[in-house]
């Protein structure tokens, strides 16, 4: 018998298809798996770069990488910084 | 000045050593010079795929730690002028060498050959970086399955973190029959997951068991599609531009028949 939902419908229920999606956020999770002294790296660099501009406290500097959802079946991994600022500098209001 | 290849893939079992035997014997054939360095030290299989398990004398390890010469543990392949087997130990383990002298090995070896391929062991471990130490470019293989392709992944990354920043794929083991059906991963998925060049697409084919029981590569196997497979390898690895075999995947009766409801992509 012929299965017409196979010929005619979508192909998402093809056991390729879930292969890809389940690959697709397995490897969204292990690839975003860094180091957590890489993540000090990237921090270290921020905190350098916006500290011209603004005044924060670096103990309350949260990043880390998680996934994001960009569509239904769209994932990436995004960088996520989270920083408060107390104020913003002189500089940074003059030239911005 | 030769170029040193590594051949790895994470996972076991996808055909790391199948394809580093007929990548080898095809470059051989084309008239190159040729050292397949098996890098499996404790689980070598290099020299059985080739069938030249009875003539080994020497080892890797012999020539790291000064025993003997690098010229007598290459072993001659007679079938294919210009190959040459340099045999792992089997009675040492991976941490009997290490990933200087891998890379002073290599380097003696570039001087004497076109191409060095170093069939890697499975795993991320001490003998992954042992392989890659002396490498210049690196070939990933895969199977169209979950378990091969997060594994290459892994790989991919562990790669670029010793310098190998472009390898190359080699989809193995492709089931036509199951592409057609949507139950197997096809070249583009497989491509799409892991975001790198593809360098070969080799059919399933028993001829592989068979050329191995034999102890022959398969390229030697009259119309073998695995075999005319990695001839193209070797041949796109020299710079020439040959197209990926045409293996048919678009012209199931799925895909006509949604052609012609205007349905599957053209």
């Amino acid at each position: 018998m012929f299965d017409f939902f196979r010929f005619f419908g979508k192909e998402e229920s093809s056991s390729k298809n879930i292969a890809k999606e389940r690959l697709k956020l397995v490897l969204i999770h292990d690839r975003a798996n860094v180091s957590p002294k890489f993540l000090d790296i990237i921090k270290g660099d921020i905190i350098k770069i916006i500290s011209d501009y603004l005044e924060f406290d670096v103990d309350e500097i949260d990043i880390r990488i998680t996934k994001v959802q960009n569509g239904e079946s769209d994932y990436s991994s995004a960088l996520v910084a989270n920083i408060p600022i107390k104020k913003m500098k002189k500089i940074g209001k003059n030239s911005g | 000045m030769g170029e040193v290849y590594v051949i790895t893939s994470g996972k076991g079992g996808v055909g790391k050593t199948t394809t580093t035997a007929n990548i080898g014997a095809a470059l051989a054939m084309e008239g190159k010079s040729v050292v397949l360095l098996d890098a499996d030290i404790g689980l070598r299989n290099l020299d059985v795929v080739l069938g030249l398990e009875n003539r080994i004398v020497y080892d890797l390890i012999d020539v790291v730690e000064g025993a003997c010469r690098l010229k007598q543990a290459l072993v001659k392949d007679k079938r294919f002028d210009g190959l040459f087997l340099l045999p792992a130990a089997q009675t040492r383990d991976k941490n009997a060498v290490s990933p200087k002298q891998m890379q002073d090995l290599c380097k003696e070896l570039k001087e004497q050959f076109d191409y060095i391929l170093i069939d890697c062991p499975a795993g991320i471990e001490q003998g992954f970086k042992n392989a890659v130490a002396g490498a210049d470019k690196a070939i990933v293989v895969t199977i169209p399955e979950v378990s091969a392709v997060r594994d290459a992944d892994r790989i991919i990354g562990l790669l670029a973190a010793n310098d190998l920043h472009y390898p190359e794929l080699v989809i193995n083991r492709l089931r036509i029959d199951m592409v057609k059906r949507g139950d197997m991963m096809n070249i583009e998925d497989t491509l799409d997951i892991l975001g790198i060049d593809l360098l070969g697409v080799v059919p399933d084919d028993e001829s592989i068991v068979i050329s191995t029981n034999k102890g022959e590569p398969v390229i030697a196997t009259r119309n073998s599609l695995a075999g005319k497979a990695f001839v193209n390898i070797a041949k796109r690895i020299e710079g020439l531009d040959v197209p990926i075999m045409n293996l048919d995947e678009d012209n199931s009766i799925v895909d006509r028949l949604k052609r012609l409801f205007g349905i599957g992509k053209k």
